[in-house]
Parts: structure tokens; sequence; C-alpha cells
């Protein structure tokens, strides 16, 4: 994989007095998909928003590409190149599919993604640019949310949740997105409830149990078992699939 | 490394509830030396003091109310002056009509309570800020339509008739002894409320209305309530109040100008407290009386004050002391905490400052 | 004809409501605040058009050009100071540190100015009218106040739906925190909703303060009417707010024909009713509603 864009050491967060995160390190790389899964409350939202800026630490540093960004506001830490697809979508209601796109391209920096970029990825879009966004499927909606983040031309990406509330079908073509913007030489750090999928599409796992880090590795690496035992917890110690010696 | 977690063992019945810190043999009998005293006051402070005094206990009944309204039910409210006005007017009707001023001071109360429950269902279709100027429409409403009417002297005044005939010192007296007399009633009745059932479900309502209303908590029931009982009090407060002045005024009653009092006596001394309104009040008259010959100033100080301790310490100064000492006078919450002895329990909160039982959510 | 003057009377005052409620109903748009003090900022902006202006030798009647600007910068300045605190504590507090300032102005103004009334002075065009039939007056200042609060809501209008900033604007207004995250500061447009809102009520200050005198407490009043005339219109609509003003100033023309005690009587009751029968008002949306 491509450089590390973005480097997580030792973060651990509190929601008032429960602790969310604790602990946690690991790396996303330039053109790879990091999953995050865990179970509901296992602190994946919440570190993600963390890294976005939205949440302030306890403890711990946010790095990217080498610099610290941990005390950066969230718009700044935009315009560096970390965007946040947010949970549920939180697309501007009252503004159009295009509106949206181009608020996404206020603060854009320099790269391959522009607001016709993500017409020709959207195929559907440029139809119906005019639409209030509040008139949009939830499917539809997640896209442009991605559009909206991807505009800004991103170098990481965050994408929290984002099968959730969608029909198969669309949570398919949602997918398939990915490898394109990888491609793009973008680094995903992706939060997935849905196991199989957020596996499927990733290089590297990490496993998130009440907020401690429970398992990482490849999916190749890594067996159904092994995955589900530390995503719903159990007398486990903490492992990394490369500690497992035969 | 273990991954089960260890919920805090503080062990079954090791825990208990309970409602003050310190026993509330303090809280009663500092409570009786303060009522005997003030009730024998004009008897023996000088006639200013009387005067005095007596202001300050209708701001005390006002805010009270004010505070119940807005500290503990949520309602942010810049127009109960309405209230102050109906009653005060009330009373001028019932007196014109032969009753003795001083009899007409629940009938007052009564009546803004009658005329506030249709109100409320305008009102409550508003939230925050819009809930609160449709409160001051309402009294602007309320002070024009009886600004209108000749019959209760229109905008020039009205007299109020019916005073009982005593010497102006006896009578000066009895009026102290109303207006002191609603306000030990307003106050009392406010704390006992708050620690019965209507407290609870207040609490629970405002620390967060969602759950309050899916267990089943008829949180409107609650708030409309609560207006009404406040707009009770703040009748009475306001019928005290002509009988005080005996000349009314609707440009006087029914003042904006109470409204900010009320407000800011609140703000400064804390709200959701039963203190902090009287401990504003104390700090406002003692401000007045230092200041009196400085015209508007002292509302501006009062006011640049009410400001600042909003944007700094939101929970007031009665707030902040409370917060520090885990002192309450009177003590409205729940405390959980492990069963230890008192001294101990006081000693070490004193101590750490955080003390081992958590003023929980339900305070 | 007595009714066209009715009419026409609350078509011209209506359009000043208007003015002086669109700072208002963009201030609670985009970041939910109702400022209590809204109606005295535009009173000390007559203060300032009548007391301060002329050091500068600038007529009184050309105030507002230099005075609508830098309440602009003075409501930016507030905003990211003073307003963004309170608005992070809890919405309880932006209502009580406005209306603190709101009483502390008032009495300031009181304590300098005195409570004698004072009116802005444009010379001979205050009495001058248009008078077309034997009952009906059209003031040429009242006229011109109208024109300039269609104008100013039309170039608002123009602003928040084409320019980017507008956009930015509309963005925060729904969802302040994904604006962040698309990289936008939101207290940096928040300055700006304030900015534009009190450069408005500075224009409707001194434009009311052409039309009548003023004193210390004209505030209050007018902030009661600019806030019956959002809510009426509707909140969240700038020409719903133009229709609001409208209908106000039609309701207490009619009142203080029936009775002149009656004029905000009706206005009021007005008000009341539409609570009662369609709370989100003429145009608007439920935003503020339980």
């Amino acid at each position: 994989m491509g450089e590390t864009l973005l480097e997580i050491h030792d973060l651990t967060v509190y929601h008032g007095q429960l602790c969310a995160v604790d602990g946690v390190s690991f790396k996303v790389d330039a053109g790879e998909v990091l999953t995050m899964v865990g179970a509901n409350g296992a602190g994946k939202s919440t570190l993600l928003r963390t890294v976005a800026g939205l949440h302030r630490q306890t403890r711990g540093t946010v790095t990217f590409k080498g610099a610290e960004v941990t005390k950066l506001a969230p718009q700044r830490r935009v315009r560096l190149g970390i965007s946040l697809v947010p949970e549920g979508r939180r697309l501007f209601s009252s503004l159009t599919l295009e509106e949206n796109l181009q608020v996404g391209a206020h603060h854009a920096n320099k790269g391959p993604f522009n607001i016709d970029r993500i017409y020709e990825l959207f195929e559907w879009m440029p139809g119906r640019r005019r639409q209030r966004a509040w008139q949009f499927s939830g499917g539809e909606q997640q896209a442009i949310a991605i559009g909206r983040a991807l505009v800004a031309n991103p170098q990481v990406l965050l994408l929290d949740e984002l099968s959730l509330g969608l029909a198969p079908i669309v949570i398919e073509r949602i997918y398939a997105l990915l490898p394109e913007i990888v491609a793009q030489g973008v680094g995903i750090l992706l939060v997935e409830q849905d196991v199989t999928l957020g596996v499927g599409v990733a290089n590297r796992v990490h496993c998130l149990l009440e907020g401690k880090t429970a398992l990482t590795g490849t999916p190749e690496e890594l067996s159904a078992e092994q995955i589900e035992q530390a995503y719903f917890g159990g007398d486990m110690s903490v492992a990394s699939a490369h500690d497992e010696q035969p | 490394m273990s991954i089960a977690t260890n919920p805090s063992t503080a062990g079954d019945g090791l825990l208990r509830v309970r409602r003050s810190t310190h026993s509330l043999l303090y809280t009663l009998t500092g409570a009786v030396a303060i009522v005997l005293l003030l009730s024998v006051a004009p008897w023996i402070v000088p006639a200013e003091w009387s005067t005095v005094l007596m202001n300050f206990f209708i701001l005390v009944t006002m805010a009270t109310m004010w505070n119940l309204l807005a500290g503990y039910a949520g309602m942010v409210s810049i127009g109960q002056q309405a209230f102050v006005g109906l009653g005060a007017y009330a009373t001028l009707y019932f007196a014109i009509k032969g009753v003795n001023p001083f009899y007409t001071i629940p009938l007052a109360a009564l009546t803004c309570l009658v005329i506030a429950y249709p109100i409320t269902f305008l009102l409550f279709r508003l939230r925050g800020g819009y809930f609160a100027v449709a409160t001051w429409v309402v009294a602007s409403t309320a002070s024009i339509i009886i600004g209108i009417n000749s019959y209760l002297g229109g905008g020039t005044g009205h007299n109020l008739p019916g005073m009982p005939d005593l010497a102006p010192t006896a009578l000066q007296h009895l009026i102290y002894l109303a207006t002191w007399g609603v306000a030990l009633v307003v106050v009392t009745a406010t704390y006992f409320l708050l620690r019965s059932r209507l407290g609870l479900v207040l609490s629970s309502i405002r620390d967060n209305e969602i759950s309050a209303r899916s267990s089943g908590t008829k949180v409107t029931s609650a708030r409309r309530l609560v207006f009404l009982i406040a707009a009770a009090g703040t009748g009475a407060a306001g019928a005290v109040l002509a009988i005080s002045q005996v000349y009314l005024q609707t440009g006087n009653e029914f003042n904006l100008q109470w409204a900010a009092e009320m407000l800011f006596v609140s703000m400064i001394g804390g709200l959701g407290t039963i203190e902090g309104p009287i401990l504003g009040c104390v700090i406002f008259f003692t401000l007045q009386q230092t200041l009196a010959q400085q015209g508007a100033w002292y509302l501006i100080i009062f006011g640049s004050i009410a400001v600042l301790v909003a944007l700094w310490q939101p929970r007031g100064l009665w707030g902040a002391f409370r917060d520090r000492f885990h002192v309450e006078l009177l003590p409205v919450g729940h405390w959980v905490g492990e069963r230890k002895s008192e001294s101990r329990v006081r000693r070490s909160a004193r101590k750490q400052g955080a003390s081992k039982e958590q003023p929980g959510p339900l305070t | 004809m007595i009714w066209l003057n009715v009419i026409i009377q609350g078509v011209l005052v209506g359009g000043f409501y208007a003015l002086f409620a669109c700072g208002l109903s963009l201030m609670f748009g985009v970041m939910r605040v109702i400022n209590l003090a809204h109606g005295d900022m535009a009173v000390v902006a007559a203060y300032v058009a009548v007391f301060l202006t002329p050091h500068a030798h600038i007529p009184e009647v050309w105030a507002f050009v230099v005075v609508a600007p830098l309440f602009g910068l003075v409501g930016y300045v507030v905003q990211r100071t003073l307003i963004q605190k309170s608005i992070d504590r809890d919405p309880f507090t932006t209502l009580l540190v406005t209306f603190g300032l709101s009483v502390i102005i008032e009495n300031l103004l009181l304590e300098v100015y005195s409570s004698n009334g004072q009116i802005v002075n444009i010379g001979e065009l205050i009495v001058k009218s248009w008078h077309p039939e034997a009952i009906i007056y059209i003031s040429y200042v009242s006229l011109a106040v109208l024109a300039a609060a269609v104008a100013v809501l039309a170039l608002l209008q123009l602003f928040l739906s084409r320019s980017g900033t507008g956009r930015l604007i509309r963005a925060v207004a729904d969802d302040h925190e994904a604006a962040q995250l698309s990289g936008t500061n939101y207290r940096h447009i928040f300055g700006i909703a304030a900015a534009i809102a009190f450069a408005t009520v500075a224009l409707a200050g001194i434009a009311f303060g052409m039309m009548t005198e003023f004193a210390p407490t004209s505030g209050g009043i007018n902030l009661l009417f600019a806030f019956e005339t959002v809510v009426i219109g509707g909140i969240g609509s700038l020409w719903g707010t133009l229709v609001g003003g409208i209908a106000l100033g039609i309701a207490q023309q009619f009142g203080a024909h029936v009775n002149p005690e009656y004029q905000v009587l009706f206005g009021n009751i007005l008000f009341l009713v539409v609570l009662a029968v369609r709370p989100q008002g003429l145009f608007g949306k439920k935003t503020a509603l339980s």
C-alpha cells in the first residue's frame, strides 16, 4: 500500500463518564480500506467522530501525514484532507442535490474529484440535480453524502455505517464505489456493523469491543470464528493474527 | 488482557438514597428562627426597612414562581407580569364589589389560575424563545384589555377601596404581614411541591423529555399544572402588590420590569434551586438600597451581573456555592451514597471536593 | 374608501414591520437564537443616527449609509463573542442573556439620553405626502420605507439563494455539524448571519426614527411587532415575513379605525388566532413548534 496517511495512537475518548474508546491505535495507508467492526456501542462511531474532530479525546494523538491534528477544528481537518461521511447521511435537507455538492466543493482541495466527476459516477444524479435533498431515498441520500465528501478531494475518507437502513441491493451499489475511490489513492476508514460486508471490502480489519482493540489483521489471516469472538467478546486476549502461531 | 468489565461492586444493600446531605434538623431550626424573626420585624425595625422588606417578599414570591416555571419546568416566560397585573386588578375588582382587600388574595390567585388554563392551550404550541415572546404578547394583551376598561380605572388608574379603617402604622403592619404571609406560603408550598411526585416528574422531564414521555410521564399535564401554579402564585403577589401600593395603574402592574426583575434575580441566585431566587433578591435589594440615588444604574449593573453570571456561572451563585460545599438549605433532590456514617461523609466531601456521594441526575 | 385607506396604511407599515422582522427571522433560522435585544438594537441605531453621525458631518437622512455597515460589524463581533458563548451553553442561556442585554441597553439609553422623544431629522420630507383621494394620505416617508423594505428583502433572498455564502448560510441553518464536516467554519457563518441581521435592524431602526418619535423604551413594542410578524408570516420564509408584516399592519390599522386604543390589541389578537389555528404561520415550516 501507499504512504501512511492517518495514524491514531493510544486514543482514549470519554462520553461523559463512560469510556467509549480505550487506548486504540492503528493506521490508514493511501489506497487501502481499513474496516472497523464491532457491536453496537463498541465505540466505532465515537472513534470516527474524534478522528474527524467533532469529539475531544482524553488521551492519544491523531496524526495526518506526519503532522499532529489532534487539536484542530473539524473544518480545518477537512481542508487538510480528512473527510467524514457521518452516520445517518446528514444532508442539507432544504438544499438541492447540486447545492449539497457545491457546499462540499466550497473548500475543496485540488484533486481528481469535482462535481462533474461525481455526476459521472452516479448517472442518475444530473437529471435530478435541482431536487431538494429531503426528496431522495435513503440509498440516494447516501450516495449524495459520499459525493459531497468526495468533492472536497479528501486523502482520507471516513465512512460511518454506510449500510444502515438501506436495502441490500442499494448497499451493493454503494459498496461497488469503494474500489473506484481507493484507486485514486484515497485511504478509507470504514466503520461497519455488518461484518461480512465490512470484511468483504477490507484490506485490513480492526475489531473493537467495548472501546478496546480486540483483534487486528487481514481478512485472509482472520477466521470467521476469530472475528465472531472478537465481535461478541468472551474471555479472549487481545490478539493480532500475527501472534497466532500454530 | 481480560475483556470482561467489572461493574462497580457497591454491593446490594450498601447503597441508600437520602434527601439531603446533612441533618434536616439544622434546616428546621434555622427556618423557625428566621420565620419568627421576620414575623416580628415591623415592630423592631425602622419603618423604611419595613417597606423594603415588603417589596422583598413580593419579589421573592414572584421570583420563586418564575423559577418554578423556568428552572424546574423548563419554560422561560417573560410574560408573568400578566398575572401580576391580573392578580392586582382582580383584587381591585373584588374590593370594589365590597370584599375586604386582604381576603381577596386567595381570590386573586384563583382568578389567575382560571384565566391561565385556557391560555396554556395556546402557549404550549410553542417552545423556547417563541414561547417566551408569546407570553409577552399575552401580557401585553391583558394589559390593554384591562386598560380599556374604565370600570377599573383605565389608563389613569384607580384607588383600592375598602382598606380596613386602622391607624397608619397598624395598617402598615397588617400589609407587611400579608406580604410576608404570601411569600412564606408560596416558598413553603414550592418546597413541598418539589419534594413530591411532581418534583420528580419535573426533574425527569428536565433531564430528558423524550425518555420521560416514552416512560408514560404525562409531560404536558405536568407542565400545565406548573404553569397554573405559577400563575396563581404570581397572582397572589400581584394582589399584595396592589394592597401595598393602594393605587393601581396598568402601566405599573403590567410592567415588563417585573419580568426583568424576576428573571435577573433567579439567574443570579441560581435557576433550579429554591434558595437561589431568595439569594438573588437579597443581592438585588442590597444593590438597590446602596444605589438608590443613581436612577436606572442599579438595573444596568444588576442586569450586567445577571448576564455575566449566566455566561460564566450558569448555575447561579447559590448553585455554585451548593456544588462546592454540598450544602442544601432546602433540599429537594436525592443523594445516592454508600452507607457511611454522616460525619465521615461530610468530612471526606469537604476534603476531596468531589464526594463519594454522586449528586445524581435526580438533583 | 375608508377600508381602502386602512389597507393602504396597513401595507405601508407592514413593509416596515417586515424589514424589522427579517433580522429576527434570520437569526432564528440560522442559529436558533431569539434575540430579545433585537428591538433595542434598532433604537440604538436611531440614537446613533440622531446624536452621533452629525459629528461625522453626515446629515441624518443619510446616516443609514454609515450606520448599517457599522452595525453589521458590531453584529458579527457580538455574535462571535457573547451570543456564541450563550449558544454553547444552551438555548435557555441565550434567551436570558439577550433579555438581559435588552434591559441593559434600554436603561443605558435612558440614563444617557433621558426619556424624551427623539426623531430623525429628514427635513420637509416628513410632511410631504401623496393625497390621491379624500381620506387617503400616503406619506412619502412611509412609501420610501416600504420600497426599501421590499428591496432589502429581495436582495437578501437573492443573496441566500444564489451566492456561495448564501448557500453556506442555508446549509449551516439546516445542519451546522454537517457543514463543519464539509469544511465550513459554522461560527463564522453564524457571525455573517448576525451581521446581516444587525445591519437590517439598523436600517429598520433609522426608518422608524424617521417615521415617528422614538424613546429608549421603543425597542420593546417593536420587538413584539417583529415577533408577531414572523409568527404570522411563518418561520423560515422571507416573503412570508413580508406578508406577515402586511397582515399585522392591516389588522392594527383596522383596530385603530374601530378605536385608537385597539390598535395593538387587534394585532395581538391576529397573532393569537394564527397561533391557535395555524401555528406554523401562513408560509412557514414547522421548526419552532412542539
